[in-house]
């Protein structure tokens, strides 16, 4: 009993490290379906970032900043040519995370940096440190300012508005190319967010994202495209998941058990928690 | 007939008569390690190219077969009652059970064959019937190959961890490390490719293939004029992962290891990049890409080792941006004089 009492923070833990980064995908592959492999990479930028600021309280703006930009650029540049051809982005993307990983290499050096940890999070609560304590805050405000900007601002319901119908938003007159823009901007900046969470837990590499990636991925699929509450359940019974098997296991069958819980999952509810209704007929 | 199996011929010669005799034994062994990715490519051809299921997770496929063939080579060479040389340093000492099936060199090459395909079918049945396509079959393949190179390299007793198995030194009472075993290889490599190719070749004409194209360009389509999509779809991703599951099999011998690092992710994805390049809707693209692609890493790694990267991921964007129906589409369209322009254009939707 005690061990499972245990267990339920650390699950918690990795359940907001898990929400914080699939946050951004519920923008760029919820929204828009835009499947962005090098999301992973956004997420690493925003670290380096954070190794560069060397202020945790600065590195969270800039992080968003820089990783939002690098966004906004890929977005412009490529991935909107893409749009309506999923398959093909994915691939493209994967190809500019893999030129992102060796810049990272090349910019910052192979081996993993470590960003000093403020003293003020020295210390902790139970078995829990404040930076766990402090990434479950960030999780929580990420999700608490993502849901006011989709449902609370103007912006936002724009943004619903294109998901929903984008032919009929635009005859409405709103520019579907600048909300995919301010879309993909604000998804990307969540990536580096994330990154600058990341470096409290962890070194930094230039792999560091192709570790959270799939994971985060799952997260989506499972809680539902595009739907905050599905992704915020999801990852905290990932997270969840991924700490009792591992305890009752071990780490390498953990991963297994995840992919198979998932797979389950989709037998009951093969479009993830929750749905967003459409008769659209592919 | 005979016009349309002349380009065939031609490279069968070339590859079966001229390569042995022209290329010295380094670089033969090179290029069957090419012709096994070619035969994974082959079935990603079929599998996304011609049924649209992005597949991310052929390395896990690849694998199966590779490690069920490694796993037959180090018990042969342990003998009866031996234990395999990894398993030593990792103090286990009794064989485990999972082992014992792959003394048997026919049961070893089944499962390298059918285990894959079971468990493509198992899964294909499980995500197709639910009408989980798209990027999330693509997501799901992916997953599925992130997982099983964590529980690879967890499982250090039962399969080598990270380092995977290496040191085989015998195949049937050959000396693997001979010239002529590793032309023997090379020739049965190149023969396997090659009847694959042509039963792939022969199943994407038939009423079946036709029947997949289908369900690529229009799954509900297919489903209102009374078909399964869902069993189309299982059967061709579970063949594509059994020629993947013999691909590894034939690997093995010719390079000599297998470990995680040739099946997760990236090695997974770079097989899905090299069909790309080669041109998805075309078998014999497919093919043409893992070799190409296959050799070009090789010769850049060769020089700059830092650089193939770049060179792999810019290569990719403009693949994907310019010409995504790859080199068999830049060939066509040449052949054509550009009148086919147009019905690639319009053809690049999926």
């Amino acid at each position: 009993m005690s061990a499972f009492v245990n267990q339920l923070p650390i699950g918690l833990s990795i359940g907001a490290v898990l929400l914080l980064v699939a946050l951004g995908l519920t923008f760029t592959f919820g929204q828009m379906g835009v499947v962005n492999m090098a999301h992973g990479e956004f997420i690493m930028a925003g670290a380096y970032t954070a190794f560069l600021v060397g202020d945790l309280v600065l590195a969270l703006p800039a992080a968003f900043l820089v990783a939002g930009v690098m966004g906004l650029v890929l977005e412009r540049a490529a991935v909107r040519h893409f749009y309506g051809r999923p398959l093909d982005t994915l691939l493209l993307t994967w190809g500019v995370s893999l030129v992102l990983q060796q810049l990272a290499r090349d910019l910052f050096g192979a081996p993993n940096v470590q960003v000093p940890a403020p003293s003020w999070l020295a210390g902790g609560v139970g078995i829990l440190p404040y930076n766990r304590l402090l990434i479950m805050a960030l999780a929580v405000a990420g999700v608490v300012a993502v849901w006011l900007y989709l449902n609370r601002t103007a912006l936002g319901r724009r943004t619903q508005a294109v998901v929903q119908n984008r032919r009929l938003a635009a005859t409405s007159g709103i520019d579907a190319g600048r909300v995919d823009m301010l879309t993909f901007f604000i998804g990307s900046g969540l990536a580096g967010v994330a990154g600058v969470a990341l470096t409290l837990i962890g070194p930094v590499g230039p792999g560091l994202g192709t570790y959270y990636i799939v994971d985060a991925f799952l997260v989506v699929v499972a809680g539902g495209l595009g739907q905050l509450r599905g992704a915020v359940l999801a990852a905290v019974a990932l997270g969840l998941l991924n700490s009792y098997a591992e305890f009752w296991s071990d780490a390498s069958l953990a991963k297994v058990a995840v992919f198979a819980v998932v797979i389950a999952f989709l037998q009951v509810r093969p479009q993830g928690l929750f749905v967003l209704r459409s008769r659209v007929l592919t | 007939m005979i016009r349309r199996n002349l380009p065939f011929a031609a490279v069968a010669v070339a590859a079966l008569v001229l390569a042995p005799l022209l290329l010295e034994p380094f670089r033969l062994g090179l290029l069957a390690k090419y012709l096994c990715y070619a035969i994974v490519a082959l079935g990603i051809g079929l599998a996304w190219g011609k049924g649209g299921m992005l597949t991310l997770g052929q390395g896990v496929f690849f694998g199966l077969g590779g490690y069920a063939m490694a796993m037959y080579l180090k018990l042969a060479e342990a003998g009866p009652g031996g234990l395999p040389d990894f398993m030593v340093w990792s103090g286990v000492t009794e064989l485990p059970a999972l082992w014992a099936p792959f003394a048997s060199p026919v049961l070893a090459l089944a499962v390298a064959v059918l285990g894959p395909a079971a468990l493509a079918a198992l899964l294909g049945t499980l995500v197709f019937r639910q009408r989980v396509r798209g990027a999330y079959f693509a997501i799901l393949t992916q997953a599925l190959a992130a997982a099983l190179v964590i529980l690879l390299v967890g499982q250090q007793g039962l399969t080598g961890g990270t380092n995977g198995m290496t040191n085989f030194f015998e195949l049937f009472g050959h000396d693997l490390a001979e010239d002529a075993a590793q032309r023997g290889l090379y020739l049965v490599t190149a023969g396997v490719l090659g009847v694959l190719y042509l039963a792939a070749r022969q199943l994407a004409h038939s009423r079946f293939g036709r029947l997949l194209v289908a369900v690529r360009d229009g799954e509900d389509r297919v489903r209102f004029l009374g078909y399964d999509p869902a069993l189309v779809k299982t059967v061709t991703f579970a063949i594509s992962a059994g020629m993947a599951g013999l691909a590894g099999a034939l690997f093995v011998p010719v390079v000599g290891i297998i470990s995680p690092a040739l099946l997760g992710v990236v090695p997974s994805l770079e097989l899905v990049v090299a069909v790309a390049v080669g041109g998805r809707h075309v078998l014999a693209g497919a093919v043409l890409g893992a070799v190409v692609m296959g050799y070009a890493k090789t010769a850049f790694s060769e020089r700059f080792a830092d650089g193939w990267l770049y060179l792999q991921g810019a290569l990719f964007i403009l693949v994907m941006t310019l010409a995504p129906q790859g080199i068999a589409g830049l060939l066509a369209r040449a052949r054509s004089g550009g009148t086919r322009l147009g019905r690639v254009r319009r053809a690049r939707t999926t």
